[in-house]
This record gives C-alpha cells, structure tokens and sequence, in this order.
C-alpha cells in the first residue's frame, strides 16, 4: 500500500509541477543591457584560431584576439591594429611598428617578441597544425615555397619581417583573423591546451566553452582601448536549425542571429522589435562546367549554357532578390573586378545557335549536380537545379538532377566527376587572388578548381599579379584574366548574395564585416 | 540469477564486436577524406598526404581496426580528428544532454502512453478509445521538424510561457559539474536554475515522447484487452471488486510484461539521441555529436560514440530482461 501511496504522491507533484511551470511566464532574464546572445549555426571547432580553416571560430577569436593589421570596419581595406604604423620600399622588407602599452589577457606584455614567438610557432608547425598558414605563406620554415625569409624584433616595438620574394596579397594576408597574435606564455604551454584556453589581446577574454551549445567570453579590463568594449559578456549560442533561430530571436532569448532565410526577411521587417541586418557580399555562386568531361570541352557549349540560363528568375524566387546577378567569378567589392565585361544575356535562341555550332544541334544528355547544403550564396540548390533544368531542356538538353551528401559532393566534385555542378565561395581576405587564382588556376586543379578549367595565359597574369606590388598594374592584370574567362566560360556565374542577420531593435552599433567575422567591440543596447 | 546476468555479458561481446567492425567498415566505405575535411578546401595534396600519415590513415585497414580494438580494450576510446581531444571526454557532456533529455521524454511517454492505453482498453470501442487511438497514430506519424517548430511558435512566442531552445537560460549560465543539469542545480541549492533547466526541457521532452508514448500506448491497449478477456478478470469482478482496482491492479500486473519490452526498446532508441529534435531545439546531445562526426568524417568519435550508445542500448535490454523475472514470479532465470 505504502508503495502505493508513494506513487500517487509522486504524480500529484508532477501534476503541480507541471502546472506551475505553465503558469510561469516568461522567468527572470538577468540584466539584459550587457550581455549579447548571438545565435549561430554551429560551434566552434577550436578556439586557436590559427589552426582551423572555418568561419565559426574566427567568429568568435575575432573578438579575443587582434592580429597586426587590420580589416576596415566593413571592407578588406589594411588599417592599423596591433601594428600602429608599417612600411616597406621594395616590397621584401616590411617594418611594423607596434603599439605599446598593449596588455594579453594573462597580463603578458605584448611586444616585439610576442609577435616573434607567434611567427616562430606557426613557422616550425606543419600542414595540420597550421593548415592557412600553409597555403597563405606557401609552407613552413625550410620549405621551399615559403614566403617568409625571417621575423625579427628590433627593440621592443619594432618588427621586421623580410621576405624571400614579393607577396602583392602579403599585408592582407596578415590581416586575417587567423594570424592573430596570441599570447606566448598560453600557448607555450602546449598547443592542445591553448585552442580550449584562448589568450589574446581582444576586447573580450574567455569565459566558458559548452561543446555544441554555447561560448561565453566577457569584457577584458585591460584592454587598450578605453571606453571598449560597451558589452560585459557575449554568448554565442550554437542553434543550427534556421527558422528555430529566428523563433528564439523572436521570443527574445537571443539578440542576434546570422544565417536568416531569405524568405524570412520579409518577416523581420515587418516585426517592430526586429532589425534586419545585410552583410556586404564577398561571395559568389555559379554553375561549374567540367571541362574535361563531353561536351563541355567545347567553348561553344559552356557559352551557350550560359545564354541559356535566366539568373534573374533564380534570384528573384530564392534569393527573394537578396543577391546581385554575377558576370564575373568575384564581386564587384574587389579589387580588380572588371566592370566593362558583357555579360551573357539570357538568350535561348542565341544558346541553341552555339549548341547547332559546337556539333549538337538537338542537345544532349547530362548531370547536374544540385548543392544538398544551403549557403549563404546558393540558399535553396535542389529548387535552383530545378530552373536551370527547366531552363536546359528550352535548348534541347536534358539535365538529370543528382545530389549527394556534402563530404561525398565535394569528393566526387573535385575528382571531375560531374558534368556541372552548384558551389559557391566566400572569400577569405578580399584579394582577386583569393577568388580567381584560388577557383580557377592550373595549380589548384583537384583542390578548389572543380572545373579542370586550365589556360596558359591566364595563369602567366596570375603569377605576375602576386609578385607585383603596385595595385594599379595588378588591376590590370586581373582585369585582363577575366575577359579570358568570360571567353573561355567555364562557370556559369549566378549570384552574390547579401547574406542576412537579424537583431532586437534595441542593438546599436553592429557592423557586419564582408569576411563574416564581426568585431563586437562596439555593440550596445539603447 | 548472477550465471544468469554473467551469461548474457558475456554475450555482449561478440555483439559488440561485430557492431565495431561493420561500423568501421561503413565509415570507410563512404567518400570523402578525414584530411581533406580537416585541412579544408585550399589543401594541397602533400598536405593531405602528411595528415594522413600522421593520422595513421595511409595504413592498411585492418592494421587501423586492431590498433583501435587494442586501444578499445584498453578503454581507451580513441582521439577526436577534429578536435584533437580524448572522445572519452567529449562524449560525456553531449551523452549526459541526451540521457536528461531521454528521462524526461520516456517518463511522460510512461505516464500518458500507459494511462491511455488502460483507458482505452477498459473503455474498449468508447469515444476517448477512439480518439486517443487516432492521437496515437497521429503520433507516431507526426513529422518532429513541423511539431517541434509549431511548439516553439505556441509556448514561446504566442504565450510566452516556455523557452525555444536550448538546456538552459544563457544569460545565467549553469555549472556543469556532472553534465546533468538537474542535479547539477540541485547540488548547488540553484532552484531558480533547476526550474529554468526544468522549462527548457518541457518543449523538446514533448517533441520527443510523442512517438514512444503513441507505441506505448497502443501496446498497452492491446495487450490490456487481451488480459481483459481472461477468467481471472471476470471472477475478480464478481466478487465485486471495484473496476478501478480490476483494471489497474489485477489486469495491468499481467499485462505489462509485453509494454516494458517496448519501453525498453524506445528508451534505447531515446538514448542513441534524436538527431531532429536536438537539431530543432539546439539541444547539445549525443545525436548532434555523432551527425557532425559524419560531417567531418571523424572516424574514431563515429565509432566510440556507436560503441557507447550500443552498449547502453544492450544493457538496457538486459535490465528489462531482469525487471521480468521481479514482476512476474513464474519468470526464472537459469
């Protein structure tokens, strides 16, 4: 009986339970007027941010530490950041004069030698410890493609780096938030250790790492900048599933949210307690033709599939016009777009007249590869696929529509194994290097060139233009290389797209910055 | 009774086993490279090459499989590719989200699967036999996706009476000490916090009982009719015994041996984490864990965290076995 009793107790609680908690509103939030929630897609996968190659960790290391140079506010234009001045005569020898009084976190100085011992770590790493170290400077110490001769401290605020040849991107390159410097006595105690426990010289410092759920870093007293940061704490909180981000936005458990669903937009703006927030475009998205593969080895054909496609429909019905048509393999924000290119207008009959010449008069058959994931610059690839095909079967081809999960996508991709297929690219520092070299060369054939897209002349013009340090000739030499690739056409370019945010209306003083790592050193409530 | 449970442990083995080997297998079979995930799209071959090496990759795979057997006797689980961390350590925090979660969602399933099913099948063929019948098939039908996002847009922006996602309020943040956040409250005397901890699991508990308490409750039903027809009902009730306690006490003891096999089962299957709900209410859970180890084909989290997962899942069914033999008397173990 007594069992009896006990259970019955146990259910009339429950029962209480369960009503009170239904009957409490919405509970007590601690002062909300200096703590940010900013609500994202995933977590972080180290908080070193020179070890990892992914955004949502420099999300957050773009506020725990500073690198040299920096980015402006809303460009990739080189400003001062940890370095107050630098110069260079030739190109090889670059002088960086550092601010003093700065502070790490664990109240090291920061110096000339800090910044020594940071070159010196990611120099004697390798490719898996620090994988953009690798492809930014071309290898490590004694390799032969590295770029950098030596690092040297001269006095307590000077540094010199030297370099074995010009680098035109180099300045950029340091500005990236993974070379950001960090404290020597952290890491110094081991590499493992210090992507969990971060100290930089940053606004904020760390707080408290929930795998999967949450990162919590505060304010830094310290910091030398007086008067920032406005906010005490930041917790970035990792919702992956895009409409409940916005639901929690909604109900106010967050402030802030990246990766709005275009269609959402509409939404927000018509909600009094929201803001919309676009963040300037640094991608592009696009069709790939492989080249190597029948029929798109002909020019006529990758010319006419670019006639073929009507981009303005596709932006207008899942960008929901959050996206400018793309002519060109970069946008237009950098430097050395070339403004004067034709663009292939959307021309049916003028396709069918390219297929008639290559030798294909009634079309062919052919897979397209719809992108399973939705990006920033292609939201929806199954409904996008499913206009290009449409559009396709207008000039007689007819496309099959194929996905694959997205390691196994970008696997089979890069091996040339598909006929066209959707990707897309955000860019990394703002430099042509990062968007055309990178998508496009010889040289990165079976790495990020899916295309097998190879031209002798171009690549003469890319290697020029890295070496070459004056940007006005470098312009020119970039200029050039995309009326070779509008010719050649091995993309079909399709949007850059304005990816979206959200925030209370109260949040002031946020500025999306192009490389999606937002500097929050500014952000209040009012 | 201990020859018994010895036994059956002792059965776990080639089970388990065999569960390693087909998963390493599996991960092995799909493309894509742990390197070239890990060293992302601006890789070069040499560099894919030399993460390979170091990560013991460019091995034949049954080297590869007996190095991890051997690690796995050792207890020790493997490292992270990703992280570079002990999976030992990582798994615990997503685990503990999970099984919090698992309790909570079975003991509601229990509650009304079990008490709707008596109902029914005491009421058999009445309205509320029908209609909890027809709930139940809508149950196990509902897509989560639709039901979770409906939840949020009710209870937390029309009524604001609970949170959308997540364990916890960010804003004041608890102290993990054991990962169970339940305990973690109430062993620091945090009641505000436990009751915040308790809000933020009512919404994803209700996404996640509707399937098992729909199965439970079907499953009581018939197995209560069945128990219903037997001759030892009919004699309890013409003594008069009143039909709550016919139903309840006399009929239910008998018929419950089949509705804890179920519940066992959805219990395990609430333990290896609900990829859908996790995902709908940010919950930092096991099923979250072993999806983005698939992402970034992180073999050795793929394949501890299976291990893990299978084990609590067969002794789960081991415990079921067992609570047979306490219930039902005539049930021996030899």
């Amino acid at each position: 009986m007594s069992k009896k009793r006990m259970w019955s107790v146990a259910l009339i609680l429950l029962l209480v339970l369960s009503t009170a908690l239904a009957a409490c509103g919405k509970g007590s939030s601690s002062s909300k007027e200096d703590t940010l929630v900013f609500g994202r897609g995933g977590d972080s996968k180290s908080l070193d941010p020179s070890r990892v190659t992914e955004g949502e960790t420099f999300k957050v290391t773009v506020n725990l530490f500073e690198t040299l140079l920096n980015f402006g506010e809303q460009d990739t234009s080189i400003q001062p950041g940890l370095a107050k001045e630098w110069n260079t005569d030739d190109g090889l020898t670059y002088t960086f004069k550092l601010r003093e009084g700065v502070k790490f976190h664990d109240g090291t100085d920061f110096n000339a030698d800090a910044v020594v011992a940071n070159f010196e770590r990611w120099a004697n790493g390798d490719a898996d410890k620090f994988p953009y170290y690798n492809s930014m400077f071309g290898g490590f110490k004694g390799d032969e493609g590295h770029v950098i001769e030596s690092v040297t401290a001269d006095g307590d605020y000077t540094v010199i780096i030297k370099l074995k040849r010009t680098q035109a991107p180099f300045l950029k390159n340091i500005a990236m938030s993974m070379f950001a410097i960090a404290s020597p006595t952290a890491f110094e105690k081991g590499d493992d250790q210090f992507e969990r426990n971060p100290v930089g010289t940053g606004p904020f410092e760390f707080v408290e790492w929930k795998p999967n759920d949450s990162i919590t870093i505060k304010k830094f007293d310290g910091y030398w900048q007086k008067g920032l940061p406005k906010l005490n704490k930041i917790v970035f909180r990792s919702i992956p599933d895009n409409s409940a981000r916005l639901n929690a936005l909604i109900a106010g458990e967050i402030d802030l949210a990246d990766g709005i669903n275009p269609s959402d937009a509409e939404k927000i703006e018509g909600n009094a307690d929201l803001q919309l927030i676009k963040r300037p475009s640094m991608n592009v998205g696009y069709l790939g033709l492989t080249v190597t593969r029948p029929p798109f080895d002909k020019k006529e054909v990758r010319q006419a599939m670019n006639h073929a496609i009507d981009k303005e429909t596709i932006i207008n019905s899942f960008f929901e016009g959050q996206a400018n048509i793309a002519k060109n393999p970069m946008p237009p924000s950098i430097s050395g777009y070339n403004d004067d290119i034709e663009p292939y207008e959307y021309n049916p009959q003028k396709a069918k007249e390219l297929l008639a010449k290559a030798g294909y008069p009634d079309g062919f058959e052919m897979e397209l590869w719809a992108m399973p994931v939705p990006r920033p610059y292609m939201p929806d690839g199954a409904k996008v696929a499913e206009v290009i095909q449409s559009n396709l079967a207008d000039i007689g081809i007819k496309a099959k529509i194929v996905s694959y999960e997205w390691g196994t996508y970008l696997d089979k991709a890069s091996k040339g194994e598909a006929d066209a297929f959707m990707l897309g690219w955000t860019g990394d520092n703002g430099d042509a290097d990062n968007f055309l070299y990178v998508l496009l060369d010889e040289d990165n054939i079976g790495s990020n060139n899916y295309t097998y897209f190879k031209n002798a002349k171009m690549h003469d013009l890319f290697i020029q233009a890295q070496t070459e340090v004056d940007e006005n000739k470098r312009v020119e030499l970039y200029k050039k290389a995309q009326e070779i690739i509008h010719e050649e056409a091995p993309w079909v370019p399709l949007a850059h797209s304005t990816p979206l945010l959200a925030a209370t209306k109260d949040l002031k003083g946020f500025l999306p910055h192009p490389t999606g790592s937002d500097v929050l050193s500014n952000v209040e409530f009012k | 009774m201990l020859s018994y449970i010895g036994r059956r442990l002792i059965q776990l083995v080639p089970v388990l086993l065999g569960m390693v080997f087909i998963v390493f297998m599996m991960i092995r079979a799909i493309p894509g490279s742990p390197a070239q995930i890990i060293l992302g799209q601006q890789a070069t071959p040499e560099a894919i090459a030399a993460m390979n090496a170091k990560l013991g990759l460019d091995q034949p795979w049954f080297t590869q499989f007996f190095k991890y057997l051997a690690g796995i006797l050792q207890g020790d689980l493997g490292e992270s590719m990703r992280t570079r961390l002990p999976v030992a350590d990582e798994i615990w925090p997503h685990l503990a989200a999970t099984i919090e979660l698992a309790f909570f969602a079975i003991i509601i399933a229990i509650i009304i699967g079990i008490n709707a099913g008596i109902i029914s099948a005491w009421f058999q063929n009445s309205w509320f036999d029908y209609i909890a019948m027809v709930l139940a098939l809508v149950g196990v039908s509902m897509p989560i996706f639709w039901l979770g996002l409906l939840g949020q847009w009710v209870f937390a922006i029309e009524f604001s009476w609970l949170p959308t996602t997540g364990r916890e309020q960010v804003r004041d943040p608890v102290h993990a000490i054991t990962n169970l956040y339940i305990i973690d409250t109430l062993l620091q005397g945090r009641f505000d916090q436990l009751w915040q901890v308790m809000r933020h699991l009512i919404l994803p508990g209700i996404a996640l009982a509707t399937i098992p308490m729909a199965i439970i409750a079907r499953m009581t039903r018939s197995s209560m009719l069945e128990v219903m027809r037997s001759d030892y009902i009919r004699t309890a009730r013409a003594k008069g015994q009143k039909m709550f306690w016919v139903v309840y006490k006399h009929a239910f003891k008998n018929a419950v041996i089949p509705i804890l096999t179920v519940i066992g089962l959805q219990m395990g299957m609430l333990l290896g984490g609900a990829i859908l709900t996790e995902t709908i209410f940010a919950w930092p859970g096991i099923g979250r864990y072993i999806y983005d180890a698939i992402n970034f084909r992180d073999y050795p989290v793929i394949q501890s965290s299976i291990l893990v997962i299978a084990f609590i899942f067969v002794m789960i069914n081991l415990i079921v076995d067992l609570l047979y033999g306490l219930i039902d008397s005539r049930i021996k173990y030899d």
